[in-house]
Order: structure tokens, then C-alpha cells, then sequence
């Protein structure tokens, strides 16, 4: 049994908060020099070297790379061999969050309630996701994520008989619709499977895995690929205005599910893709 | 094309602006997004004053975050506009010849663009940090209340945006990809 205490993870949820607002993870980066060296349309081109260069400002001016900061998704595996003292857990992740915000001097975007939306001016609650694990270690990955794109993501409750060709279409039209308001190139993830809510938490999830790492099962690397290359070709571009890169990357993640079922949902992120990753 | 405007900008070089240029403007414009954007419609639905004129001006949608010491603006990058959609018919009627921000119009809203001879410029979304060295003063002049979403003046040199639709109603977001297409088959 290890002991962590709650001052411990809000020390770190906050270190997150900023680190994941002004820079982006390696994989990122390299998908981004990729797209500029390939880019076939000169405006795109020029719109992929702007955000570099953006990218560049946020570090030396420690300044957020976007203004919608997001909201904070949290994710915490917590060893089962773990015992967590101090405050209680969701108190302390929103009290890191707070934190976070307040002194990395990023946007308080959240409102206390969605129809008389008054700001709760520090950013909290987060959204906590809270999975038990084999071990003794605390892993934390905080995902701030912003709603330009979050508002063009999608759910499809497929039936089995619209197999790998649905699933395609629907992936496709989403992207389509998303166009210039998400923020291209996007990031797709991508959740299959589940049951309604399953499969959009796995959309999430999707987004925060590394870009290089392809699925393990070979037919959903496969798809991941044949995707990836037909949103490319959609000629949507930087900006939306035209271009070869419309998307940077696009994971799936997958889960058994019911026979009569294949939900799938469609989680659009902009090109701040952001989450960083701890373990305590 | 590349191009240099003054704002607020006369008639006549708003109307000169095509789909497809590439703007530099420099001036002073007004920042509200959703929530300003809210109230003021309401009450304008109330027959009220709203807090500035909008006449010859442009609207830039953005919620910044926060300054810190030393620095004119935070991170300030366009938010979506098809947000602000269903209040634009309104705040154009108002004068308001510009707006600012990221992603497609409504058909209502091209059909009030081209009524009004405004104009929809986008800014690169997602370029907050760059895009803030442009803002060289900002100053909250109404419903401070709002927080990140209060009416902002800010003073703008050379902020660099593209014209999406014209005065005639030209939408690049329609051209561009097409266009694209086409030469890349």
C-alpha cells in the first residue's frame, strides 16, 4: 500500500494545466512539420507556418498557443494498491484546476449552469474521469479541451450491418460539417464501439494518444490509415481554405459491444491538441 | 491580394475588398462574442440603447485570456462565428460593417452581408499567441461583468486577416476548396 496525498496531485494537476496549454507533445510538433513540408496549396502553407511560429511565441512568451483554453478533462488511473489522504479526490483535482488557471493565466471558460450560464470564473469543475488499476501508482493525464471543435463532434448509433463502410461515411461527414469552425488540420479520435456513452469517452480517450502509435489490432490501424488518407483528400486545408492537411492525425480506440449495436463517436479536436501526462 | 485597410474603413474600400484578399488592418475594433452578443440583441428586442455604435464598425469575436503583467492582451485568437449567427441580421441593421472570426455563416447572415455591404474576414484559428502582438491597446468599455466576454476597444496594427465573404456575397470557405480540387485532381 503507498500513500499519496491530495496536496501531491493538485501541486501537479496545476503544473498540468499550464505545461498542456503552452506547449504541444512531440508527435504533435512532428505531424506539423510534416504538413508544412508536404502542403500542396501556398495559402495552407503559409497558414501551417503562422501557427509554428504561433507555437513558438506561446513558449518564449509563455502566452496559451489558442485563447480557448479549454476545459479541463482529467483523467486519473489510480492503482488499486494506492491510498489517497488529504481532501477529498474531486476536490482536490478542481482545486489544481483552479490553480492552474488562475496562475498560468489562462481562460476561465466554464459556466456554473448551461442555460443561465454564469461563469464560475476559475475554470472549475473539471471533468473528472477515474478508472482503478493493478498497482501502486497514480497516473494523471490532463486534457484541456477547447469547444470550437468540441462543438462539431458527433455521436452515430450504427447497426451492425453498416460495417466498415458506415463507420467511413459517417467518420467523413463529420469531418465535412466540422470544416473551418473546427479549426483545421484537426485531430480526429475516434471511439467504436461500447454502448452510447462508452463509445464517446473512447473518442476522448482516442484523442490523447500518441499520434505515431497506431492501434494494436491490425484492421483498426488499417482503418485509422484509410481514414486519415481520404479526410486528407477532402481538400478542406489549414484554415479551411483549401489545402491537402485537414487532418493531422486520427486514432481509434475500440471496445466490445452489443450485437445488435456499433456505436460510434466522433471526437473533432482544432490543432491544439493538448494533454499532458504524469505518473506519480 | 494583398491589401492595407484603415478601420473603421469608408464605403468604398470596404466594397473594393475581395474573396480571397489578404487584409492588414489597422484601427480600432471592437471585441464580443456570444454572450455580449446576447445582450445586446436583447436589448435592442427592448428598444433600448446597446453600449456602443456599431455604425462604420467592426466586430472582432474574441475572448481573450488574461493579461499578464506587462502585456497589452493574453492569447487572442477568433472564436467560431456561426455563434453569433443568429444576432449578426441584427447588429448589422445597427451599422456594423466588419466582423472577425473563424468558420461558416448562415445563409440569413450572407443574405444581411450583402444588404449591408459588410464584410466577413476570418483570422487563422488556433493563432492566439501570434495574433495578439497585433493588439496594441485593449481597454474593457462595457459589461465588465462578463469577464473574458466583455466589449473590449482595442487598437490593431496590421492584424493580419483573409476576406471570406464579400460585399456580393463571394464565400472563399466555398471557392477555396473547390478550387483546390480542382487543380490538384
Amino acid at each position: 500500500m503507498r500513500t499519496i496525498h491530495t496536496d501531491d496531485i493538485i501541486k501537479n494537476i496545476r503544473e498540468m494545466c499550464m505545461e498542456a496549454n503552452l506547449s504541444l507533445t512531440e508527435d504533435m510538433k512532428c505531424r506539423f512539420q510534416k504538413a508544412y513540408d508536404s502542403e500542396k496549396s501556398p495559402l495552407g502553407k503559409q497558414i501551417l507556418g503562422q501557427l509554428q511560429e504561433n507555437m513558438e511565441i506561446a513558449k518564449e512568451d509563455a502566452t496559451p498557443i489558442c485563447q480557448d483554453t479549454g476545459m479541463a478533462i482529467v483523467f486519473l488511473n489510480i492503482g488499486q494498491d494506492v491510498h489517497i489522504e488529504g481532501m477529498p479526490l474531486k476536490e482536490a483535482v478542481d482545486e489544481g484546476v483552479r490553480q492552474g488557471y488562475r496562475d498560468g493565466f489562462l481562460r476561465k471558460s466554464v459556466v456554473k449552469d448551461p442555460l443561465i450560464r454564469e461563469n464560475t470564473k476559475d475554470n472549475t469543475p473539471a471533468i473528472l474521469h477515474i478508472d482503478i488499476v493493478p498497482g501502486e501508482n497514480l497516473e494523471i493525464l490532463v486534457a484541456p479541451k477547447g469547444f470550437g471543435s468540441e462543438n462539431m463532434s458527433r455521436i452515430f448509433m450504427l447497426k451492425p450491418a453498416d460495417g466498415e463502410e458506415g463507420i467511413k461515411r459517417s467518420v467523413i461527414e463529420a469531418v465535412k460539417d466540422a470544416g473551418p469552425n473546427a479549426c483545421p488540420p484537426m485531430v480526429i479520435g475516434v471511439g467504436l464501439g461500447g454502448s452510447f456513452e462508452k463509445a464517446a469517452f473512447l473518442a476522448k480517450k482516442a484523442l490523447t494518444r500518441n499520434l505515431d502509435q497506431s492501434s494494436e489490432k491490425p484492421h483498426i490501424a488499417k482503418l485509422e490509415k484509410e481514414l486519415l488518407d481520404e479526410i486528407n483528400q477532402l481538400g478542406i486545408g489549414p484554415g479551411g481554405l483549401g489545402g491537402s492537411t485537414t487532418a493531422l492525425g486520427l486514432n481509434i480506440e475500440t471496445y466490445p459491444t452489443h450485437i445488435a449495436g456499433m456505436p460510434l463517436a466522433v471526437n473533432i479536436c482544432c490543432h491544439v491538441n493538448r494533454h499532458s501526462h504524469r505518473i506519480l | 491580394m494583398e491589401r492595407h485597410l484603415k478601420v473603421p474603413a469608408d464605403k468604398k474600400e470596404l466594397i473594393e475588398l475581395k474573396s480571397g484578399d489578404y487584409v492588414y488592418l489597422t484601427g480600432t475594433i471592437y471585441t464580443a462574442r456570444d454572450a455580449a452578443h446576447k445582450r445586446m440583441f436583447d436589448s435592442l428586442l427592448e428598444g433600448k440603447e446597446i453600449p456602443i455604435s456599431l455604425q462604420n464598425q467592426f466586430i472582432y469575436y474574441l475572448g481573450p485570456t488574461p493579461a499578464k503583467e506587462g502585456q497589452v492582451i493574453g492569447s487572442a485568437g477568433p472564436t467560431t462565428s456561426s455563434r453569433m449567427d443568429k444576432y449578426t441580421p441584427a447588429m448589422l441593421e445597427q451599422g456594423l460593417k466588419g466582423m472577425i472570426g473563424k468558420g461558416k455563416r448562415s445563409k440569413e447572415v450572407i443574405s444581411a452581408i450583402i444588404e449591408n455591404q459588410a464584410v466577413y474576414f476570418a483570422a487563422v484559428g488556433g493563432a492566439g499567441a501570434l495574433l495578439s502582438k497585433c493588439i496594441k491597446k485593449s481597454e474593457v468599455i462595457a459589461y465588465d461583468d462578463l469577464g473574458t466576454e466583455a466589449i473590449r476597444k482595442l487598437r490593431v496594427e496590421n492584424f493580419p486577416v483573409i476576406v471570406v465573404i464579400d460585399s456580393q456575397g463571394h464565400n472563399l470557405y466555398e471557392t477555396a476548396v473547390e478550387d483546390f480540387k480542382k487543380n490538384n485532381k
